[in-house]
């Protein structure tokens, strides 16, 4: 027989059934239209009869029930009206007590039941205890359910409940409490039951089961078993409606549910020993009852879980409760102190460590989840207490300790957001850093994740726009992201990603800018933890972590030198021990620093990025220079000098590299007269060896500006200057010739134009040796190669020179002292 | 109406984290026509970030860029006006208007916009224009101290260019105009 065959029949059966009960109604109404206690008593009975049926699953067998459902109520109708029928509701009661079959009967003694209380005649909780152990009499776990669902659907708008009209004359709400407990018990019972029965029908087979769950004995155990538990899941509504009827007893106040509804409900939970049961009904107790009463009564209701089957998904449970909880705790402020009255944290607390303990064989997923979901709790409703934080942490530490490392994704997943967490909640990041147990988590999940875990922590840091002010804080910063600044053990360059890795390191470099505090003492110290930690960060890392931290090194002694310039404008001589104090630190920090500093950037020059160091070094020294620190000046000089002997190759690389030492040379002031020479030679010697003619002809008349500083106290050497322009023109003279060799033609006349406009700047700034006559040689020189035959006609060179020629047109136009020294050049 | 932002040197991750938030937030897709960056940028992020609010993106390279394929100059034509781009590190003396001028001859252009000095410029020179943006993240310098961040927008309509430049002072954005008309087409 295959399961299609078995629902066939299934749905045969339940055609039938609704047949017999439409039969039977028939009949039915007619009795009741004759006003017939009789015959409308033998064909209720003979209807209700086709609920005796075990062919049917749940879900069938709730159609018919309804249709009988719906009988009833009209048969109820016909009861109340006792006009109709001539009966009293007392010897009614007796008289459907006669219907030959026990389940007949118990429905049609629930319906008189109704109207019995109704009626007033009889005290309601006589006749609710009455009906509620009668019951007791079925025991077929669907039909008892269903027989109860019908008793507990028909009293509840009929309990003695406080302001109800059942209430008084001796009977009180815990008339109500008791009968709904009682009749919660007993389906509770019943819905167990099912889970026996289909242990003997997978065990024994036993033939007068198989049926009712529509299932054939060829089919494995393990699908009957899915499917009966699938069944009996259709069901927990049933005995979840009890729970709902109590929550809505208006009478049920703190005390009572304290003293007699808890304590009832969670023994039944507990005794029961069902697992599906026992999640069920534990998440239904959370989910009716008010959150008020669940923090009142933490410590019985958390007494419960570790009671539970090991099976029990009690995490869920758990993590329901701590969710209405913090938005109970969120909803008022003045909720809060019965929190922390109740010592709600601990509790939970405790009762997590208690369920992970008894349930042994709980994945670590599970157990981290649970975390999770504490930390979202005591984040939510106890912002302020960083030691709760810390605690769970702390827990989630303890069940990972001597564990290898995690693998499972899920659980991994869940130690991000363990971790994440906190990173949310508070907005300055540096609380998190306080947290001792956080590195210690993180030291558990694998390399992959803890880059990640240490970006989302730059991130946070980055999103914050906040300092992290202090060397200790920064120190633990560095152990929390040290994923992105060192190799890990077990890193392997198999999984290398280029791209991952530079944005890693970027975001590092990134964030070193926000290592700040504005006191120079303390900020000297977050530098020197952070060199510290990026020193191990290998030929890799340093080329994305030392710029930044340089800069941030030359902002420092850039902020002494500042305070330098303030305090001698100082007035008050009141506090010269402290001015000289603060000199003092100033000039040996600036000094230290700057000494330290070009060690770390004689790492840079082991790696490959010779042009990045020099670049360094040159600022270094300018900031040497602005500090008046000749020495130290010149030594950054020199190392940029050696490098770019040593290591700059590439000839476009070198003609910026000679390009910005000489734009640096050309700031500094701070050189006697013997370095200055020696700096300013080598520049003019490099800028003469450069590959190609016009990059040298350019760099040369760029060195002239060594000798000409147009501010007051600048070395105007004019000599020297025309010396530089004059071997620039040669080079420029050369530069054609290998044109011409070359090609067969000379190249653009743009260098001559180019140094005749360096000639008229010295005009102009009244170097001596700069005169009308070689400016106006120079322009016949151009206009002569420019009409040579040989020349490329080029656009941009006749543009350059006409716009030059233009702007001696214009500096004639100008008048005074200006106009007449261009007098004399004729264009 | 062609509305042109000029910006440089905001040296990330070097020197600064990234652009200033009230930056970002004003700096939208859609109201540039054209983005020219004088460079030092550093990274790629950042020149995706600039494709990302204009697709038409002029960028010269400075010192510390990693991308070697940006030009050491560039000339482009907008409207009336023929604009030269140029970092700067390589004129020498740095932020020399004199020499500058040179550059401006030698490319032929109206306006030529140039960084390195991180320090935000706009004079008219001769029958043009030379403009400094500054630096858009107030990244250090050892030319400028005390470095606001700064960019500059311009609005060039026909023979008429308004250079708003906006500077985040003490948090506060400040905006300045300066107002540049071509006198003759001459240069063109």
């Amino acid at each position: 027989m295959l399961l299609s065959d078995a629902m066939e029949d299934e749905e045969k059966w339940l055609a039938e059934g609704i047949a017999g009960i439409q039969h039977n109604a028939f009949y039915m109404h007619r009795a009741l239209d004759a006003n017939n206690l009789r015959e409308a008593l033998k064909y209720s009975a003979q209807l209700l009869s086709e609920l005796r049926t075990s062919r049917l699953s749940p879900h069938k067998y709730y159609e018919l029930y309804m249709r009988a459902f719906d009988e009833l109520r009209k048969l109820e109708m016909f009861f109340k009206e006792e006009e109709r029928h001539g009966c009293s509701v007392m010897d009614l009661y007796e008289l459907v007590q006669h219907a030959g079959n026990i389940l007949p009967r118990l429905y049609l003694l629930c319906t008189v039941g109704s109207v019995y209380i109704k009626s007033k005649e009889a005290p309601a909780k006589d006749v609710l205890k009455d009906l509620v152990e009668m019951c007791r009499a079925v025991q077929h776990p669907i039909r008892g359910l269903f027989l109860r669902s019908y008793l507990a659907q028909i009293s509840r708008d009929k309990l003695p409940d406080i302001g109800s009209d059942y209430e008084g004359d001796g009977d009180t709400v815990m008339d109500a409490v008791e009968f709904v407990l009682q009749n919660f018990s007993e389906m509770n019972k019943l819905w167990v039951r099912m889970e026996l029965q289909c242990l003997y029908y997978i065990h024994f087979g036993d033939p007068e089961l198989r049926p009712s769950f529509g299932l054939s004995g060829l089919q494995g155990p393990a699908r009957v078993r899915d499917k009966m538990e699938k069944e009996r899941n259709e069901l927990r509504d049933l005995v979840g409606k009890n729970l709902h009827v109590l929550s809505q007893i208006e009478g049920i106040d703190l005390d009572l549910y304290k003293e007699t509804v808890l304590p009832r409900v969670l023994e039944q939970v507990v005794n029961c020993k069902d697992e599906l049961a026992q999640y069920y009904l534990m998440d239904c107790l959370i989910q009716v009852f008010p959150d008020e009463y669940h923090l009142q009564t933490l410590e019985t209701l958390l007494g419960a879980c570790p009671q539970l089957q090991p099976t029990v998904d009690i995490k869920t449970v758990l993590s329901q409760l701590m969710e209405r909880l913090s938005s109970y705790a969120a909803s008022s402020p003045e909720v809060l102190p019965e929190f922390l009255q109740v010592e709600a944290f601990a509790k939970l607390s405790n009762a997590i460590g208690k369920v992970i303990e008894t349930q042994g064989d709980m994945p670590i997923v599970g157990s981290i989840t649970l975390y999770v979901s504490l930390l979202t709790f005591t984040l939510r409703v106890h912002p302020d207490r960083l030691d709760y934080v810390d605690q769970v942490l702390g827990l989630c530490v303890k069940k990972l300790a001597n564990k290898p490392k995690l693998e499972d994704s899920r659980a991994t997943k869940q130690v991000v957001a363990l971790l994440s967490a906190p990173l949310e909640k508070y907005s300055d990041i540096v609380t998190s850093l306080t947290l001792s147990n956080y590195p210690r988590v993180m030291d558990h999940l694998d390399n992959g994740t803890n880059k990640i875990m240490a970006m989302v922590i730059i991130q946070s840091i980055m999103m914050n726009h906040a300092y992290v002010s202090s060397a200790d804080k920064v120190e633990v910063l560095f152990e929390l992201i040290k994923g992105l600044i060192k190799d890990l053990e077990g890193d392997s360059d198999d999984e290398f990603d280029e791209e991952d890795f530079n944005e890693e390191q970027n975001s590092v470099s990134r964030v070193i800018h926000v290592l700040y505090n504005d006191d120079p003492e303390e900020m000297l110290k977050i530098i020197c933890t952070v060199r510290k930690h990026i020193m191990a960060g290998g030929p890799r890392r340093l080329p994305f972590t030392i710029p930044p931290l340089v800069f941030s090194a030359l902002k420092l002694i850039r902020r002494l030198q500042n305070q330098d310039g303030d305090a001698a404008g100082e007035d008050n001589p009141a506090t010269p021990r402290k001015i000289f104090q603060l000199l003092n630190q100033m000039i040996k920090c600036s000094s230290l620093g700057l000494e330290g500093w070009a060690e770390t950037i004689e790492a840079l020059s082991y790696v490959p990025s010779p042009e990045l160091a020099l670049r360094l070094y040159l600022q270094c020294a300018e900031a040497a220079n602005d500090c008046d620190l000749e020495p130290v000046a010149y030594e950054f000089f020199t190392q940029a000098f050696v490098l770019y002997e040593e290591e700059i190759a590439d000839s476009k690389a070198q003609v910026t590299a000679i390009h910005l030492i000489i734009g640096t040379l050309q700031r500094t002031n701070v050189f006697g007269v013997e370095n200055r020479d020696t700096l300013t030679h080598k520049a003019t010697g490099y800028s003469a060896k450069l590959l190609k003619k016009p990059d040298q002809c350019r760099a040369v008349y760029a060195c002239s500006h060594l000798f000409w500083v147009d501010d007051q106290d600048g070395i105007k050497d004019g000599e020297r200057v025309l010396l530089c322009l004059k071997r620039a023109l040669r080079i420029a003279n050369a530069a054609q010739q290998m044109a011409s060799v070359a090609r067969g033609s000379s190249g653009p006349v743009t260098l001559f134009v180019e140094i005749l406009n360096k000639y008229l700047y010295y005009f102009e700034k009244g170097n001596p040796q700069i005169t009308s006559a070689a400016i106006q040689g120079l322009i016949e020189l151009i206009k002569t190669e420019m009409q040579s035959d040989t020349v490329t006609p080029d656009q941009t060179s006749d543009a350059f020179f006409a716009c030059t020629l233009r702007y001696i047109q214009f500096q004639k136009q100008k008048g005074g002292a200006m106009g007449e020294k261009f007098d004399t050049i004729k264009v | 109406m062609v509305l042109v932002l000029a910006i440089g040197d905001l040296h990330v991750p070097h020197r600064a984290p990234d652009l200033p938030a009230k930056f970002k937030s004003m700096l939208v897709p859609g109201k540039i026509q054209h983005i020219i960056c004088t460079g030092n940028l550093c990274i790629k992020e950042v020149h995706d970030y600039l494709k990302s609010l204009c697709p038409s993106l002029h960028i010269t390279r400075g010192e510390y860029d990693e991308d070697s394929r940006y030009p050491e100059t560039k000339t482009l034509t907008i409207g009336q006006f023929k604009l030269g781009l140029c970092h700067g590190h390589q004129v020498v003396p740095w932020g020399d208007l004199d020499s500058l001028a040179m550059l401006q001859r030698q490319l032929d252009v109206d306006i030529l916009v140039s960084g390195h000095t991180h320090q935000f410029k706009a004079y008219k020179h001769e029958a043009g224009v030379v403009i400094n943006p500054g630096s858009a993240t107030g990244a250090y310098s050892s030319i400028t101290y005390d470095v606001n961040p700064s960019f500059v927008l311009m609005d060039i309509d026909g023979l008429r260019v308004v250079v708003y430049v906006y500077e985040l002072i003490d948090g506060e954005v400040k905006v300045d105009k300066i107002d540049f008309k071509k006198t003759s087409t001459a240069t063109m």
